[in-house]
Parts: structure tokens; C-alpha cells; sequence
């Protein structure tokens, strides 16, 4: 019962600078169990620099980190850089992560559609497939809190809906906290509880609906034109450009 | 077989036993330049063992771990790349270790056999140091394979699942530092990254996993060892020299056959 009282995790008044630069200044957040959080915020605004710190891989100078005593943290990093040499299955490399029974591990294959993957090297797989395994090994670890570092990076437009669906279905399923970096709000908005908008502080927080509508959003990421909410609200009557950004053409959607 | 040939080719198959498994970490980790620093310093090792009047291979570890702990403590520096950090330290030290040679005069020291190594003139007790080394390393890895895998990998994504990544590394460095110390007599300070290298690239084509890249690594080793010391007995050639032209005929011929796919 205290357990639930409890948050799983709890940041306070973090502050770093780095070679001269102040990267965080007084952030704080809480991530409670069954709960997604998001961190959205330009690039350099510090969000990985949170991440790693509430991870514990770099020494914040001022605030401490607070993690539910024993909890289990399973961690997606943004990047896989392996060598070419390296000769590695996703079988091998979900192993490494340990802890579960054979049959736990197929659950998560099935439910993460990685069964086909297992015998590939991990080098030959495509960004969709890199960040489903790395979520898998994430799971392998039973975390009541999961950490993950931009989920869709290299994921192409449609893939990133359906990962963010799946974390959605993850914490259902697994009953863990979830602590997300994004890009883009409107894309998570669907599928977080809480958003911290940051840019060295925290600019404003909340839920995603009012974060959205926040003067300090707005300033930092611009007006939201109707075309971006399209993306949230309209997921599969636009197109979309080169770039994954919605084309103009959406705008009569919202009219008709 | 001549005595000393026999006790060339145990030297020698036990430095590729070792150099193997070790070497396709190197490989894997992009640390050829750091073994190639750490074997330069060698020599350094060698002429300061003289200096102290200490055993040559304890004296070549310990430097090993020194500079290893200096460029731990370097990596910390940003404004010079990595790169340049181990180009600055790997010539220094083995000019130093030439120059500090050069005044003791007292002695006369086989310069070209620690450069190239002298596997003809190896006594009975090189043969302890490199099977007592070795089998230490090997130890060494076959209790830490998995943390250093995991390491090797993702090293943060380690160091989350609970992975003492910092003394794995230290570890690793450690390994490397003493498999040099061991093999220096066999195939010189200049040779010996490339019986950890050509080995473990040349197991590249054949290996499906981490742990079967190790074990191909250490036989094609083996093989140019046998390869090399035959060669240099028929053809009267440099014996370490000639074992790492085995071994990269060995690696040559692994990449004919067209695909360059990895299974």
C-alpha cells in the first residue's frame, strides 16, 4: 500500500552545468507508478542530460534523485552504435539484458512482433525493428519504471503512431511508470499522462492538452498551426511530405 | 624438431590462444590504436625494468597499467580527440623507452628482439610466463565474458542494468596490458596488436556469435603461428615477422569469395 503512496521516481531541483554551460537549472518531476510522463523540449534543452541523470550515469551539481527504494529500471537508450565486427543476434542481445523466464521472453517477443527478428544480426535491422528489439530488452528486465530516450527516433511517421501505441498498451499490460524523452507533442499526446516542456528549466508542465496551449510552449515550439494538430486528430485522412511533415491540403479535412 | 623450434611453436600457439579471444574485443570496441599504444609503451617498460633492476615482465605490466590509468584520466580532456591523445602517448613512450635504453650503457640490450621479437631464443621460463599469463587472461575472461559483452555493446545500457562498467574497463585494459607483457619476447612490441587484430578480423566472415569469433579467432592464430614458424625455418625470415605475414595471408583469403555480407 505505502508502495503505491510512494512515487517511483522523484527528481528535485536538478541544476548542471557542463563546460561552462548551464544545461539544467532546477528541474524537478515525479513519475508515479502507472504513469506516462513525457520530457519534450528543443534540441539542447537538456532532456537526455535529465535522463542520464536520473539514471544515475552523470552527477548532477545541485538536487537529488529519488527512486522508490529496490525499483527496477528498464532503459532504452537513443543510439545502438555496434560495430559491423561484432557478430550478434537479437536473440543474444535480448539475452544480455537477463532476468526473465523463457516464457516471459516470449510474451514480449509476441507482444513487441520481434518473433521474426530473433536470428538476424542486430546490424541488419531497420529503425522501426531496432527500436521495437530495444524496447524489448528493456522489458526483459520486468522494470516498474521504463526509461526511454526518443522511442521513435529512425522510425518513419506511420511506425512512430504505432510504437507510441505500444508503450501506451506496455504500461497497461506491465503496469509500469514511463519516463519519455519526444520531439513532438502532438504525436505523444494521445498517449502521455503528464508533459514537461523543457528548455534548461522546466518551461511549463501538465497535461498535454493545456501544455499545448501554454504561453511558453508557444513560444518555444511556435503557434500550433492547424496542419500539426491535424496530425493528432485527423491520423489517417492527410498526406504527408518528404520531411513527415503534414501538407497543406489536410487544412481542408478540418474543414470538411 | 629442433628443441628450440618446439619451444618457438608452444610460445607461440599460446600467445594466439590468448591474443584471440582478447583481440576480437579490441575489434569489437575500436581499441587497436589503444593496444597499439599500450605495446609501444613496452619497450619503455623494458628499459625502465633494466633501470630498477626488476623482472622485465612485471616492470612492462606495470607501466601498462600506468599509462592505461593515464589515459582514463586523459579521457576526461575534450579538447584533444582520442585519437591524438594515444598518437601523442604510444610515441612518446616508445621514444623514451629508446632514449632511456640508449644511456644505460652497462648492458647490451637486443633492441631488434623486443621490437620484433626473438621466438627462436625462448627459454623455458618465457614459456612459463606466457602459459602462466595466459591462462590468467583467459580466466579473466571466461569469469567476466558476459559483463563485457554487455559493456561492449551499450555501455550505459550496461552500466543501468547494473554492470560495474568502470572496473570492466579497468579490467579489460588490465588484460591487454599483460598479454603484451607476456608475448613481447614472442613477436615484439611493434607485432603484438596484430595477433590480436588480423585473427579476429579474419573470424569475422565465419562467426555467428560473439563467442564463436573468440574460438575461430584463437585457431586462425594458431594456424599462422604454425604457418609462420614453418615458413621462417624453410625460407630463413624473421620468425614474428613471419607469423603476422601468415596471418595476413590467413585474413586475405577469408575475404575472397565474393559476398560481403556477414551471416
Amino acid at each position: 500500500m505505502n508502495r503505491k503512496m510512494t512515487p517511483l521516481l522523484e527528481a528535485r531541483e536538478i541544476s548542471i552545468r557542463l563546460q561552462g554551460r548551464q544545461l539544467l537549472e532546477r528541474v524537478s518531476l515525479k513519475v508515479d507508478q502507472g504513469e506516462i510522463v513525457t520530457l519534450i523540449g528543443p534540441n539542447g534543452a537538456g532532456k537526455t542530460t535529465l535522463v542520464r541523470i536520473i539514471l544515475g550515469l552523470l552527477k548532477a551539481d545541485q538536487g537529488e534523485v529519488v527512486l522508490q527504494p529496490g525499483v527496477r529500471i528498464g532503459y532504452m537508450p537513443q543510439q545502438l552504435a555496434l560495430s559491423e565486427n561484432m557478430p550478434l543476434r537479437v536473440e543474444r542481445f535480448l539475452s544480455l539484458g537477463a532476468g526473465r523466464s523463457d516464457s516471459d521472453v516470449a510474451t514480449i517477443v509476441d507482444e513487441l512482433l520481434i518473433g521474426k527478428l530473433l536470428r538476424q544480426p542486430m546490424q541488419r535491422l531497420s529503425g522501426g525493428e531496432r527500436q521495437r528489439v530495444l524496447l524489448a530488452r528493456a522489458l526483459m528486465r520486468r522494470p516498474e519504471l521504463l526509461v526511454l530516450d526518443e522511442p521513435v527516433q529512425g522510425v518513419d511517421v506511420t511506425g512512430q503512431a504505432a510504437l507510441y501505441s505500444l508503450i501506451t498498451e506496455i504500461r497497461e499490460r506491465f503496469g509500469c511508470g514511463v519516463l519519455m524523452i519526444s520531439h513532438d507533442l502532438h504525436l505523444v499526446m494521445a498517449t502521455t499522462d503528464q508533459v514537461l516542456c523543457l528548455n534548461q528549466h522546466v518551461c511549463c508542465s501538465g497535461h498535454p492538452e493545456s501544455v499545448s496551449q501554454h504561453p511558453a510552449y508557444l513560444e518555444l515550439f511556435g503557434a500550433p498551426a492547424s496542419a500539426r494538430l491535424a496530425v493528432y486528430t485527423h491520423h489517417h485522412d492527410h498526406t504527408h511530405d518528404i520531411h513527415g511533415d503534414v501538407e497543406a491540403e489536410s487544412e481542408e479535412h478540418s474543414h470538411g | 624438431m629442433d628443441d628450440f623450434l618446439l619451444r618457438a611453436l608452444i610460445a607461440g600457439l599460446g600467445v594466439a590462444l590468448v591474443a584471440g579471444p582478447l583481440g576480437v574485443f579490441v575489434v569489437w570496441r575500436r581499441m587497436a590504436y589503444f593496444g597499439d599504444t599500450l605495446a609501444h609503451s613496452a619497450l619503455l617498460g623494458v628499459a625502465l625494468g633494466f633501470l630498477l633492476g626488476i623482472n622485465l615482465n612485471l616492470s612492462v605490466i606495470l607501466l601498462g597499467i600506468l599509462l592505461a590509468l593515464l589515459l582514463v584520466a586523459m579521457g576526461g580532456n575534450r579538447q584533444l580527440s582520442q585519437d591524438t591523445q594515444l598518437g601523442i602517448l604510444a610515441h612518446s613512450a616508445l621514444s623514451l623507452g629508446l632514449v632511456v635504453m640508449a644511456f644505460q650503457t652497462s648492458i647490451r640490450v637486443d633492441l631488434m628482439g623486443y621490437l620484433f621479437g626473438d621466438i627462436l631464443a625462448v627459454t623455458a621460463s618465457d614459456l612459463l610466463w606466457v602459459w602462466g599469463g595466459g591462462l590468467c587472461v583467459l580466466l579473466a575472461l571466461g569469469l567476466f565474458w558476459r559483463p563485457l559483452l554487455s559493456l561492449t555493446v551499450h555501455e550505459e545500457l550496461a552500466q543501468v542494468e547494473g554492470v560495474p562498467v568502470a572496473r570492466m574497463r579497468l579490467l579489460f585494459m588490465l588484460l591487454i596490458a599483460l598479454v603484451i607483457a607476456v608475448s613481447m619476447k614472442i613477436v615484439g612490441v611493434l607485432l603484438i596488436t596484430s595477433m590480436m587484430i588480423i585473427p579476429a578480423a579474419a573470424a569475422r566472415r565465419f562467426s555467428r556469435s560473439p563467442e564463436q569469433m573468440a574460438l575461430i579467432a584463437a585457431a586462425i592464430g594458431a594456424i599462422a603461428v604454425a604457418l609462420g614458424l614453418a615458413g621462417s625455418w624453410h625460407w630463413d625470415t624473421p620468425a614474428g615477422p613471419s607469423v603476422v605475414v601468415a596471418a595476413a595471408l590467413l585474413f586475405a583469403a577469408t575475404q575472397l569469395g565474393g559476398k560481403t555480407g556477414y551471416p
